[in-house]
C-alpha cells in the first residue's frame, strides 16, 4: 500500500477505530461488518464508499487489514472534507481533519450522551469506542483537536452526543458539526466553550483560518476545560495578559499533544477522563499553572493571600457584572477571611473563566474548586484528583446548566405538562349531567363528522380529553381556555356522576376542584373515580346509540344522577340556549333525566328558582369556597351550556318540541342546590335576561339544533354543514365566553365580599385572644 | 418560623426584607420599619454599646398582633443590632409553633453571620442592597414555607 503518514492524532484515533472494528481481536484485520458499519456512519454515499473500500485495497485483499483500515479512515476523512478520492490525496492533503462518523450506533450515542450527563458512566464502557471528537461544538470555535486525545479516555464527555469526530473542523465544517452536535445539544452547547484553546478562539473567529489552528491544536490538545481557554481570550484584559493567554493554551496543546501521543498513560487518561467528567469545573494544570501566575502577578508569595480589594480590582477586569463578581467571591472564599488563598484565586479564576464563557455559576463551590482538594495535590496531581472527586461530584454542579440540564429540562417539562394535565383532569369532576349529554352529543358529533378517535375516551380521559374532544369540533371551545376547559372538562364529568347521582358532592367537590386551575389544588375530588366509571358508562351509552333516539335515550343516562341544578335548570346560557333548549325540550320530552342534564344551561333559570332558597348557602358557599365556586359554578355553566347545545342538537334532531325545554327548567332547578346557589349570584344577572329570551330562542334553538343534529349524522360529511356547525360553534364559544367573563367578574366581587367578611371576622377576633 | 425578616441598615435603611406570604409584604414592610422605633428606643435605652451579645439581641420588640386578613398569625416581632448598629428584625409567626427564645437568638446569629460573610466580600459596597445567593438562601432557610 501506498505510505501513509498520519499525525499523532490521527494515529491515535485510527488505532482506537480500528480496536473497535476488530472485535475479533486479530489485531490485523476488521471485521467486514464493523467496518461497514463505521463506514455507514460517516454519512459517504455508497459509491464513495466503495470506492475507498477500493483503493485502500480491501477489496483486493477481501479483508480489512490495519493498514487498509487506516487507509480507508484517511480516504474517509478525504471525502469528508470534500476533496476527490484518489490514492495520493491520503498523503498529499493535509491538515486533514479527522474522519467523522455519525454515531449511528446507538451504544456510542448512549455513551456520549451518558458521559455527557454522568461523567461517570460512559468512561469505562466507552474506552475504544469512536471517540467523539470533543471539540463538536468546538468545530464551530475551531477547537475540538482535542479530542483525539479524549478518544483515548473514552470520555466524551465533552461529546456527548455523537461519536461524531467533528474534530478541528474548519470553520466550513462546523455548520456540519454543529448539526450533528445539534443532536445533543446539551453536549453541544457544552463542548462549545469548552472546545478550544485560546488562540483558536480568534483565528476561528476568522472563520478559515482557526481551521488550521484549531488543527494543529486538535490533535494534541487534552480537553481541558474549555471555559478557561476561552476565558484566557477573553479575559485578555491586558496585553501582557493576551499574550499570555494565547501562548498558554498553545504551548499546553503542544504539550497535551505530546502527551497524549507519547504517552497514552493511564495517568493521561484518567486525567483527562477526570477532566472530562469534570467538564469545566476541573482546572487543567494548564490552566492551574496559568491561575498561579496570576496570582504571582498580585502576590508573590504564593502562600500568602490576596487581600479583597486587590482580588476585586483584579476580577473587576474580567468586565463581569459586579453581582456575579459577588456571587464568585462568596463561592470561592472559601474560609469567609475577606482574602483569597491560592486555591482560593484559582478557583475563583476559574469560575471567571467559566462565566465568561457562558457556563452559569453554581450555587454551590463544585468539589474540585474546592480549596482542600486542590490542597492535596501538586500542580502535577491537579488534574487528577480534583478531576476524580470532580467527576463524582461535579455532575450535579457541571455547568452544563446548559447542557446536561437540558436533558433534564427537557424531561421535566413533559412531566409537568402531565401534571398539569392530570390536574385538569382531576379537576373535573364531572357534576353536571347535562355537559355530560352534551359531551356525548358531542362525542357523537366527533365520531361521525370528524376523526375523533374514542368517544369513551373524553369521558374516561377525563378532562384533557374532552377539552380535547370540544376543541375539536369546535363546538365545545370554552372561550376561557384553560380554566374553562377545565370547567368544561369538569362539567362533562360532572354530567357523568349527576347520572349516578352524586350530584351534589360532585358538584360540590367539582366546583372544588375546578379552582384548582386558579387556585391551589384542592384534593382531587373524590367522585371522580365515580365519574369515571358513569363517564364510561354514559359512554358507552353514549356509543351505542349512535341514533338520535339513542342518543336520547343514552343522554338519559347521565342526567339521572345529577341532580345539580346545572342540567336541571332550564337552558339558560346564551348560546346554548338555542342548543340547548332544543336539547333540553328533547330531553325533557325524551326523559325526565335528560331534562336535569341539558339544564346546565338551564342553571339560570335554576338560579332563578334557587335565588330565594339558596341565598344562604350561596353566601356559605362563598364564605368556604367562593374563588372555587365561581369559577367552576362559571365553567361549569359555560360548559354545560355547551354540552348541552350539543347534546341539544343531537337531541333536536328526535324531538322538535321547545316546549319542553320549559319544563325542563321547572324540574332541573331544584336538583343541585349548591351549585345553583353559587351560579345563582353570576348568573342572574345572566339568567334573567337570558330566561326572558330562552323561549324567544327556543325556536331558533330548534333551529340550530336541527342543523348540528345533521352534521353528526352526515358524518361531517356535508361540508356546509360542518361549517354551519362551526359557526355555531364559535357563536357559542362567543357567549361562553362572555359568559365567563362575567362570571370572574362577578367572582372577583364575591372574592371582595369574602375579604371584607374576613377583615371583619379578624377585627373582632382578637378580642377573643385577649 | 420566619415570616419576614429584614436588614436594615444604621440610616435606618433597609438593606435586605423579605417575607414570604408574598401577598402581605408590604403590611410586612410597615411592620418591620415600626419596630424600628422600639429598636431605637432600646439602644439608646441601654446606654454605651455593649459588645457582649447578648445585648445584642433585644427580644421581643412588640407585642402579639395579628394579621388583619386572612390567616391570622400570632406575630412577634424580634429584634437584633449589631455593634455597626445594623439592624435585624424578624417577625416570626408564633401562632403554630412557640418559638423559645434560644431559637430566636440562634436564628439571629445565622443572620448575623450570614451578614459578616456578605460584608467580606469585596464586591459588596456597604449600603447596597443585599444580593448575595448565599444569604437569600439561607434566610429562606429560616423562613415559613408558606404553600
Amino acid at each position: 500500500m501506498e505510505g501513509l503518514t498520519l499525525s499523532d492524532a490521527e494515529q491515535k484515533y485510527y488505532s482506537d477505530l480500528f480496536s473497535y472494528c476488530d472485535i475479533e481481536s486479530t489485531k490485523k484485520v476488521a471485521a467486514n461488518g464493523r467496518v461497514l458499519e463505521l463506514f455507514r456512519a460517516a454519512q459517504l454515499p455508497n459509491d464513495v464508499v466503495l470506492q475507498i473500500m477500493e483503493l485502500c485495497g480491501a477489496t483486493r485483499l477481501g479483508y480489512f487489514g490495519r493498514s487498509q483500515f487506516y487507509i480507508a479512515l484517511k480516504l474517509v476523512a478525504v471525502a469528508q472534507s470534500g476533496f476527490p478520492l484518489r490514492v495520493e490525496s491520503i498523503n498529499t492533503v493535509k491538515d486533514l481533519p479527522l474522519p467523522r462518523f455519525v454515531a449511528s450506533k446507538n451504544e456510542q450515542e448512549s455513551r456520549h450522551a451518558a458521559s455527557y450527563s454522568s461523567d461517570s458512566e460512559n468512561q469505562g464502557s466507552y474506552s475504544g469506542v469512536i471517540p467523539p471528537p470533543p471539540g463538536r461544538g468546538q468545530a464551530k470555535k475551531g477547537s475540538v483537536s482535542h479530542d483525539t486525545v479524549q478518544p483515548r479516555t473514552s470520555t466524551d464527555q465533552q461529546e456527548p452526543a455523537s461519536p461524531v469526530v467533528s474534530p478541528q473542523q474548519s470553520p466550513p465544517n462546523s455548520p456540519h458539526t454543529w448539526r450533528k452536535h445539534s443532536r445533543h445539544p446539551s453536549g453541544g452547547n457544552s463542548e462549545r466553550p469548552l472546545a478550544g484553546p485560546g488562540p483558536f478562539w480568534s483565528p476561528f473567529g476568522e472563520a478559515q483560518s482557526g481551521s488550521a489552528a484549531a488543527d494543529a491544536v486538535w490533535s494534541g490538545h487534552s480537553p481541558p476545560p474549555p471555559p478557561p481557554q476561552e476565558t484566557w481570550v477573553s479575559f485578555a484584559d491586558t496585553p501582557p495578559t493576551s499574550t499570555l493567554l494565547t501562548m498558554h493554551p498553545a504551548s499546553v496543546q503542544d504539550q497535551t499533544t505530546v502527551r497524549t501521543v507519547a504517552s497514552a498513560t493511564t495517568a493521561n487518561e484518567i486525567r483527562r477522563q477526570s477532566s472530562s467528567y469534570d467538564d469545566p469545573w476541573k482546572i487543567t494544570d494548564e490552566q492551574r499553572q496559568y491561575y498561579v501566575n496570576q496570582f504571582k502577578t498580585i502576590q508573590p508569595d504564593l502562600n500568602g493571600f490576596i487581600p479583597g480589594s486587590a482580588a476585586k480590582e483584579f476580577f473587576t477586569k474580567s468586565k463581569l457584572p459586579i453581582l456575579e463578581l459577588s456571587h464568585i467571591w462568596e463561592l470561592s472564599d472559601f474560609d469567609k477571611d475577606g482574602a483569597l488563598t491560592l486555591d482560593e484565586f484559582c478557583a475563583a479564576f476559574h469560575l471567571v473563566v467559566a462565566r465568561k464563557n457562558g457556563y452559569d455559576l453554581p450555587e454551590k463551590l463544585p468539589e474540585s474548586l474546592m480549596p482542600k482538594l486542590i490542597d492535596l495535590e501538586d500542580s502535577a496531581d491537579v488534574g487528577d484528583q480534583p478531576g476524580e472527586v470532580g467527576y463524582s461530584g461535579s455532575p450535579a454542579e457541571a455547568p452544563p446548566s446548559k447542557s446536561p440540564s437540558m436533558p433534564s429540562l427537557n424531561q421535566t417539562w413533559p412531566e409537568l405538562n402531565q401534571s398539569s394535565e392530570d390536574t385538569a383532569i382531576v379537576h373535573p369532576v364531572p357534576i353536571r349531567m347535562t355537559p355530560s349529554k352534551i359531551h356525548m352529543q358531542e362525542m357523537e358529533l366527533k365520531r361521525t363528522g370528524s376523526d375523533h378517535t374514542n368517544p369513551t375516551s373524553p369521558l374516561l380521559v377525563k378532562p384533557s380529553d374532552l377539552s380535547e374532544e370540544s376543541k375539536i369540533n369546535s363546538s365545545v371551545k370554552f372561550a376561557s381556555g384553560n380554566t374553562v376547559d377545565g370547567y368544561s372538562s369538569s362539567d362533562s364529568f360532572t354530567s357523568d356522576p349527576e347520572q349516578i347521582g352524586n350530584n351534589v358532592t360532585h358538584q360540590r367537590s367539582h366546583s372544588g376542584t375546578s379552582p384548582d386551575n386558579t387556585a391551589p389544588p384542592p384534593p382531587p375530588p373524590r367522585p371522580q373515580p365515580s365519574h369515571s366509571r358513569s363517564s364510561s358508562l354514559d359512554m358507552n351509552r353514549t356509543f351505542a346509540v349512535t341514533t338520535g333516539q339513542q342518543q336520547a335515550g343514552v343522554v338519559a343516562h347521565p342526567p339521572a344522577v345529577p341532580p345539580r341544578p346545572q342540567p336541571s335548570q332550564a337552558p339558560g346560557p346564551v348560546v346554548h340556549r338555542p342548543v340547548d333548549a332544543d336539547g333540553l325540550i328533547t330531553h325533557t320530552s325524551t326523559s325526565p333525566q335528560q331534562i336535569p342534564e341539558q339544564p346546565n344551561f338551564a342553571d339560570f333559570s335554576q338560579f332563578e328558582v334557587f335565588a330565594a332558597s339558596n341565598v344562604n348557602e350561596e353566601q356559605d358557599d362563598e364564605a368556604e369556597k367562593h374563588p372555587e365556586v365561581l369559577p367552576v359554578e362559571k365553567a361549569s355553566d359555560s360548559a354545560s351550556s355547551l354540552r348541552v347545545a350539543k347534546t341539544d342538537s343531537k337531541i333536536e334532531e328526535k324531538t322538535a318540541a321547545s316546549v319542553p325545554a320549559n319544563v325542563s327548567k321547572g324540574t332541573t332547578p331544584l336538583a343541585p342546590p349548591p351549585k345553583p346557589v353559587r351560579r345563582r349570584l353570576k348568573s342572574e344577572d345572566e339568567l334573567k335576561p337570558e330566561v326572558d329570551e330562552h323561549t324567544q330562542k327556543t325556536g331558533v334553538l330548534a333551529a340550530v339544533l336541527a342543523s348540528q343534529p345533521s352534521i353528526p349524522r352526515s358524518v361531517g360529511k356535508d361540508k356546509k354543514a360542518i361549517q354551519a356547525s362551526i359557526r355555531r360553534n364559535k357563536e357559542t364559544n362567543t357567549v361562553l365566553a362572555r359568559l365567563n367573563s362575567e362570571l370572574q367578574q362577578q367572582l372577583k366581587d364575591v372574592l371582595e365580599e369574602r375579604i371584607s367578611l374576613e377583615v371583619q371576622l379578624e377585627q373582632l377576633r382578637p378580642f377573643s385572644h385577649l | 418560623m420566619a415570616v419576614c425578616v429584614a436588614v436594615i441598615a444604621k440610616e435606618n435603611y433597609p438593606l435586605y426584607i423579605r417575607s414570604s406570604p408574598t401577598e402581605n409584604e408590604l403590611k410586612f414592610h410597615y411592620m418591620v420599619h415600626t419596630s424600628l422605633d422600639v429598636v431605637d428606643e432600646k439602644i439608646s435605652a441601654m446606654g454605651k454599646a455593649l459588645v457582649d451579645q447578648r445585648e445584642l439581641y433585644l427580644g421581643l420588640l412588640y407585642p402579639t398582633e395579628d394579621h388583619k386578613v386572612y390567616p391570622s398569625y400570632l406575630l412577634c416581632r424580634y429584634g437584633y443590632v449589631t455593634n455597626s448598629k445594623v439592624k435585624f428584625v424578624m417577625v416570626v409567626d408564633s401562632s403554630n409553633t412557640a418559638l423559645r427564645d434560644n431559637e430566636i437568638r440562634s436564628m439571629f446569629r445565622k443572620l448575623h453571620s450570614s451578614y459578616t460573610d456578605v460584608m467580606c466580600n469585596p464586591f459588596y459596597n456597604p449600603g447596597d442592597r443585599i444580593q448575595s445567593r448565599a444569604f437569600d438562601s439561607m434566610v429562606t432557610s429560616m423562613m415559613v414555607q408558606v404553600c
